[in-house]
């Protein structure tokens, strides 16, 4: 794959992290925050990668401890989003119900009006 | 599998296309994070995308080649699910800022381990610049990223004291460790026989720059730092998938820099800062706590629980303003209980939610949430300000520069022009404190001279349970 090529790629796929990110309300920022720490865990890839040219102790032990860490990141990262974001869902609520509010504005207020699980 | 089958599996183009739906996945599922009622689903189907990217590396051909390559694989995966999954079941919700700094800050050591890998298996070799530069790059980022995680981390978890710690000439120190990664770097991509010493002096340098740089950073500006450091090792990620020819990784690298940034510009916005005077350490230190702590002061009116009871009975609209002192106290439950006592007596409660209140973005919406509180009482800055004139009484709990006046009304002050929650607007103000020791910064909060202010002091969670039962006995 040539450089150019990638540099195309990382421009484009900053474009597409900018669009979808900024549409996230404040609301759900932690989650959001720990999601994308979990899929920043993907370098575990290159651990797997490396690992069959791997030569010598160091340089195993290294991937191993890299591989060790990757898991730590994705896995961790993805459950304790996963655990977060159960919380977000709508329980049955016996409270009395909210009172309606004229000063809801756009964004976040309108896509939590949607609650369908 | 028949031996065709298995060509098929590991020709490049398909592992390639593999890829590509995997990182499909990753951004179809974070755009369900846009709303709480499709976000569960989006975080499964980025996890999924995950796991297909695994899968599709897997089947590399030649990734496994070797009699303890798949057994070393087994090894990581297995030591890092083996603590990775305990630590985030057991986590408590009040712990998620350590918790995301540590998770970001094993990543971040990943990549720089992976790079440092790359550049000894060159070693003596040619190495394309195309290569060399990516790796040397995330050899420094990531480094800097890991060691910078692991000090928010200490300080978060209180390991280390939550203040800005400062050298004299910390910045002239750290551009000067900058410097010497950097010029490592350059040395050894210009070529140089002494390989093996440059690329340990880049991860020690940027080690100790990782330190250096977090060290002075004060809890409040925790959120901001620990966006940076994710967005730091989401594009050392990326960098690695250049080096390496991976497209999962360039992409899935690049989103996370993307989405990184976005949240520090807004965090560093809501305090009215930019980013480079937050990482140049905590409310400028030299300006040297101004103002006297107290010395204008005034009186302070402290109240009881009984009477805040009364007080908040007969209220029409009551606003809960949050901070970082119910999160310390874990007080969220007891919120929701308080809340839930005014509501039966037919008073209309709300959050108020500042977006730098706590250590992380959204740091107040995860607890809450925790405790139930439907997110439609939730609100951000912006939609509660206006309410504050017509809410009858307004209720700070452990947050103190987010609702400190002075952001508005002191030219001198090291927090002005910090968008504020208007609490000082309320028609009255009861304010929830461990002590009268002043915020983070030593910055005095006028609010709680004014007049119209009481103040109730203990610990948040026992005083909110304390109110509650006296609003039931009413």
């Amino acid at each position: 794959m040539g450089i150019v090529t990638e540099l195309a790629i990382l421009v484009l796929a900053a474009f597409v992290g900018f669009e979808v990110i900024s549409k996230v309300p404040n609301t759900l920022h932690t989650p959001l925050m720990s999601g994308t720490n979990a899929i920043h865990g993907i370098v575990v890839l290159g651990g797997l990668l490396l690992m069959h040219e791997a030569s010598g102790v160091l340089e195993h032990v290294l991937l191993v401890i890299a591989v060790m860490f990757g898991t730590i990141n994705v896995i961790g990262g993805f459950l304790v989003t996963d655990r977060m974001l159960e919380m977000f869902k709508r329980k049955p609520d016996p409270a009395p119900a909210p009172k309606d509010d004229p000063v809801d504005s756009a964004g976040a207020g309108a896509a939590d009006k949607k609650d369908g699980e | 599998m028949s031996v065709l089958g298995t060509i098929f599996l590991q020709s490049p183009s398909f592992v390639d296309a593999m890829y590509i739906v995997a990182f499909s996945l990753f951004i179809y599922g974070m755009s369900g994070l846009t709303g709480p009622a499709t976000a569960v689903r989006g975080n499964k189907i980025a996890a999924g995308g995950m796991a297909l990217a695994v899968i599709a590396t897997l089947l590399t051909k030649g990734v496994l080649h070797g009699s303890s390559t798949p057994w070393l694989i087994l090894l990581g995966v297995v030591l890092g699910t083996a603590i990775g999954v305990p630590a985030a079941h057991r986590v408590k919700m009040t712990q998620m800022p350590q918790m995301v700094a540590l998770f970001n800050g094993v990543g971040g050591g990943a990549v720089a381990l992976i790079a440092w890998v790359e550049y000894r298996h060159h070693f003596g070799g040619s190495f394309a610049l195309k290569v060399e530069i990516p790796s040397l790059f995330a050899a420094i980022v990531g480094s800097v990223s890991f060691w910078g995680s692991n000090i928010a981390f200490a300080k978060l978890q209180e390991i280390l004291p939550g203040r800005p710690i400062k050298l004299p000439g910390q910045s002239a120190i750290n551009l000067v460790l900058l410097l010497v990664a950097a010029g490592s770097a350059v040395v050894l991509a210009a070529g140089t026989h002494s390989q093996a010493l440059f690329i340990l002096g880049i991860l020690v340098a940027a080690a100790v720059l990782g330190n250096m740089v977090v060290l002075p950073i004060g809890g409040a500006d925790m959120p901001v730092v620990i966006s940076l450091l994710n967005a730091f090792t989401g594009l050392s990620a990326a960098a690695t998938g250049i080096a390496l020819d991976n497209y999962a990784l360039i992409v899935a690298g690049m989103i996370v820099g993307a989405s990184g940034s976005i949240l520090t510009n807004l965090m560093a916005k809501a305090m009215n800062r930019s980013v480079p005077a937050i990482v140049a350490g905590g409310f400028g230190g030299a300006v040297a706590a101004p103002v006297g702590a107290g010395a204008e002061g005034g009186t302070v009116r402290s109240t009881s629980a009984q009477d805040v009871a009364i007080q908040l009975s007969y209220a029409r609209l009551v606003v809960i303003a949050p901070g970082y002192g119910m999160a310390v106290a874990q007080a969220q439950h007891a919120v929701r209980e308080l809340e839930r006592a005014l509501e039966a007596k037919g008073v209309e409660v709300k959050y108020a939610i500042h977006p730098v209140a706590g250590r992380m973005p959204g740091h107040m919406n995860v607890l809450l949430a925790e405790a139930d509180v439907p997110y439609d009482l939730l609100r951000e800055m912006d939609d509660i300000n206006p309410e504050f004139s017509r809410t009858d009484v307004t209720l700070v709990i452990g947050a103190n520069d987010v609702t400190n006046p002075a952001a508005k009304n002191e030219p001198g002050s090291p927090i002005y022009g910090m968008p504020i929650l208007e609490v000082d607007k309320s028609a009255a103000v009861v304010v929830l404190k461990r002590s009268m020791a002043s915020g983070f910064a030593g910055i005095d909060n006028p609010l709680f001279y004014d007049p119209k202010t009481s103040l109730l002091f203990g610990d948040a969670k026992a005083s909110v349970s304390e109110i509650t039962a006296e609003v039931q006995a009413l």
